[in-house]
């Protein structure tokens, strides 16, 4: 009763008006910045920190807050609307959003989006609210192996989900994981990987330069040579009734990805350095295996939109939990965050709930109301982004190279990383060719910072012995049911080898 | 698409040797007391990269997957031309920005694409390449602070405008 009572007054704190004033505004902002290729909840939050100095430090955490959500929601109009997706978090929602709106169902798509990420953002708020301290306890025992497991068990669910082309699958992995430890040897700090010897690689390769160059220019040369010159997806009228049939039927094809989403979502979300892409990635694995239809994933299934987008906005507010009672960050956007809430005299730390509560407890109300607000705001907007899809290709084509190379600058600051986009664009457009599965890799440069170190100080600890993976007793159900995972499809491959070896008459 | 596959899985595999050799340039092995090295996480992933090249190409050589059993060419001759014009749109439009800031490029692109290549008539064309690139300089460099290239000092009249009425 103490906690419902607690957030009510916190409640009551976020919708004063000028906190709910910072809400509007900073879910509105994180909707565009979310929606922008190449700008994402990390950009806006670390862009618009220094202005939030001039309001007090609850109002400015709020304020950054409604930027994350909005940023989550965001995200997911890129991916639907131009195949792009707007952070990594949406990259998942691309996979059947995309497909949707080609359907002319771009609609359907944005408003399971839209209600997903609200479910997703609601459940993740109860969990907050009721379970803060016993579940930053369990994620504080996590040591590097179960970390590196949970990479793992990641990096399985790629092979899932690149087709059945495994080598090409497992390589566009590895590709990406070697492209996240060019730069410096996190540990001992030695130049690792300097390629061709050009000293440009010394800062190593940001996700965002190769998620632009795949989805900003391979993705739409590969659109524009496979269309011919003559895109692209229609949407029908966007009418009132539309978007009531739209909930409807998003309602009765998506609760299944939304519930795994916004739990799943969560869970990965409080761990630390784990965060909403993967867990975006890992409910849409696991969406679709427990799926009925597998088989419509990729094609515009909503269940593959759903899980997603309700596990990006789940883990979002997953990842708020270890920065505040911890003080560790659950993805960079709260690293930026924490940063923040040093900057403006807080501690944060399980000190911070007795000595701040008005604080914590503003800012916890403040999520419930900034996910009312998100998807209110979102809702209202889908007939713009609906008039996006509208445009003659020919015009949006070179809007999107535009903002790539824009977005990618304002994000890199370096014209080295903008040429680095053009290669890999170009790279992209042609690996797509030959059938080499894309995502994978864009996503295994977000986690390989996180999974090597884990995998070093887990070798660390066991002076070597891989052993230690399964001999732990949260680490070792995780690793193997990754291992499953990732050996499953190789199985059936080679039963289906042998299957149709037996079928050819000898 | 057949030879493609193959020189494509040749040309990787090239690659990730020469990843895996950048990579041993760094401990690849297991230090006593201090882990495993520097080089041991890129080479290992290298060498896998190394080892799906050669599933590929067993593939390739069985005639398993879909681009080695397509006879069709890589990329026909409207494929080449969409390459070299947009393709080489926007490698020209990167190489502008240092000369003629990043606004100026934007402008210019905009308007070979839209004109030239999407046939829209001049009036859409010019208004679009001028609207654009004014619209990007006041939102990131007026709301969002970031400063981009401006470009050779010849552009410096414009941006002093512009500065002028953002501050």
């Amino acid at each position: 009763m103490e906690i419902l009572s607690l957030l009510g007054d916190g409640m009551l704190l976020a919708v004063q008006p000028q906190n709910l004033l910072l809400i509007v505004i900073g879910v509105t902002v994180g909707l565009f910045i979310g929606a922008m290729p190449g700008l994402g909840s990390v950009n806006g939050v670390a862009i618009l920190l220094p202005i939030t100095f001039l309001v007090p430090p609850s109002g400015a955490i709020i304020f950054l807050a409604a930027i994350y959500y909005g940023a989550m929601y965001g995200g997911a109009i890129s991916s639907v609307t131009l195949g792009i997706p707007g952070a990594s978090t949406a990259v998942a929602t691309t996979f059947d959003g995309r497909p949707l709106a080609r359907q002319g169902r771009a609609s359907l798509a944005l408003v399971t989006a839209a209600l997903a990420s609200f479910v997703g953002g609601t459940v993740a708020n109860v969990f907050f609210t009721a379970f803060a301290p016993l579940l930053a306890d369990v994620a504080l025992s996590f040591g590097p192996p179960e970390i590196f497991a949970l990479m793992l068990l990641a990096f399985a669910t790629f092979v899932g989900l690149g087709g059945d082309d495994i080598p090409k699958t497992i390589f566009s992995i590895c590709f990406g994981l070697v492209l996240g430890a060019i730069g410096f040897d996190q540990i001992s700090g030695a130049p690792r990987l300097v390629l061709f010897d050009i000293t440009g690689f010394l800062q190593g390769i940001g996700f965002l330069v190769l998620a632009i160059g795949v989805y900003g220019i391979g993705e739409m040369l590969w659109t524009i040579e496979q269309s011919r010159g003559d895109v692209e997806s229609t949407n029908p009228k966007m009418t009132m009734r539309g978007m009531a049939a739209d909930t409807a039927e998003a309602t009765r094809r998506g609760w299944k990805g939304t519930a795994i989403g916004s739990v799943l979502g969560f869970f990965v979300g409080i761990l630390p350095a784990a965060g909403a892409t993967p867990a975006s990635l890992m409910s849409y694995g696991v969406a679709k295996m427990v799926s009925r239809v597998p088989h419509e994933f990729g094609r515009g299934n909503p269940d593959g939109v759903a899980a997603p987008e309700a596990a990006n906005n789940s883990a979002s507010t997953g990842s708020m939990l270890p920065m505040l009672t911890l003080g560790i960050p659950g993805s960079p956007t709260t690293a930026i965050l924490l940063g923040g809430m040093v900057i403006w005299g807080l501690v944060p730390g399980p000190l911070l709930f007795v000595q701040e509560t008005e604080f914590v407890w503003g800012l916890i109300g403040s999520f419930y109301i900034s996910n009312v607000a998100a998807v209110l705001i979102n809702l209202a907007f889908i007939p713009v982004f609906i008039w996006m899809l509208r445009m003659p290709f020919t015009i949006l084509a070179p809007m999107i190279f535009v903002l790539s190379i824009a977005g990618g600058f304002a994000a890199t600051r370096d014209m080295f990383d903008i040429w680095l986009i053009v290669i890999f664009g170009l790279g992209a457009f042609v690996l797509r060719r030959f059938d080499y599965p894309l995502a994978p890799a864009v996503l295994a440069i977000v986690l390989g910072p996180i999974a090597e170190p884990t995998l070093r100080q887990s070798l660390l600890l066991s002076s070597g012995d891989p052993s230690i993976f399964f001999t732990r007793p949260v680490a070792a159900p995780i690793t193997i049911i990754a291992l499953i995972l990732l050996f499953l499809p190789a199985v059936k491959l080679l039963r289906r080898g042998r299957g149709k070896s037996g079928a050819e008459p000898s | 698409m057949r030879n493609g596959e193959i020189i494509t899985a040749g040309v990787l595999a090239l690659f990730s040797i020469y990843l895996m050799w950048e990579s041993a340039e760094l401990p690849i092995g297991y230090i006593p007391g201090r882990g495993p090295g520097g080089g041991f996480w890129p080479f290992w992933l290298s060498a896998i990269m190394l080892a799906c090249c050669g599933l590929i190409a067993f593939n390739w050589w069985r005639r398993t997957s879909p681009p080695s059993r397509s006879e069709e060419p890589f990329l026909d001759s409207y494929g080449w031309r969409m390459v070299a014009l947009v393709g080489g749109g926007v490698v020209v439009f990167v190489a502008l920005i240092n000369i003629i800031s990043m606004y100026g490029a934007i402008a210019v692109f905009l308007f070979y694409y839209l004109r030239f290549l999407g046939r829209h008539s001049w009036g859409l064309s010019i208004s679009l390449a001028v609207a654009t690139p004014l619209v990007f300089f006041f939102f990131f460099e007026g709301a969002m602070q970031i400063t981009m290239p401006s470009g050779m000092s010849f552009t410096d009249p414009v941006f002093d405008l512009l500065y002028e009425i953002i501050y």
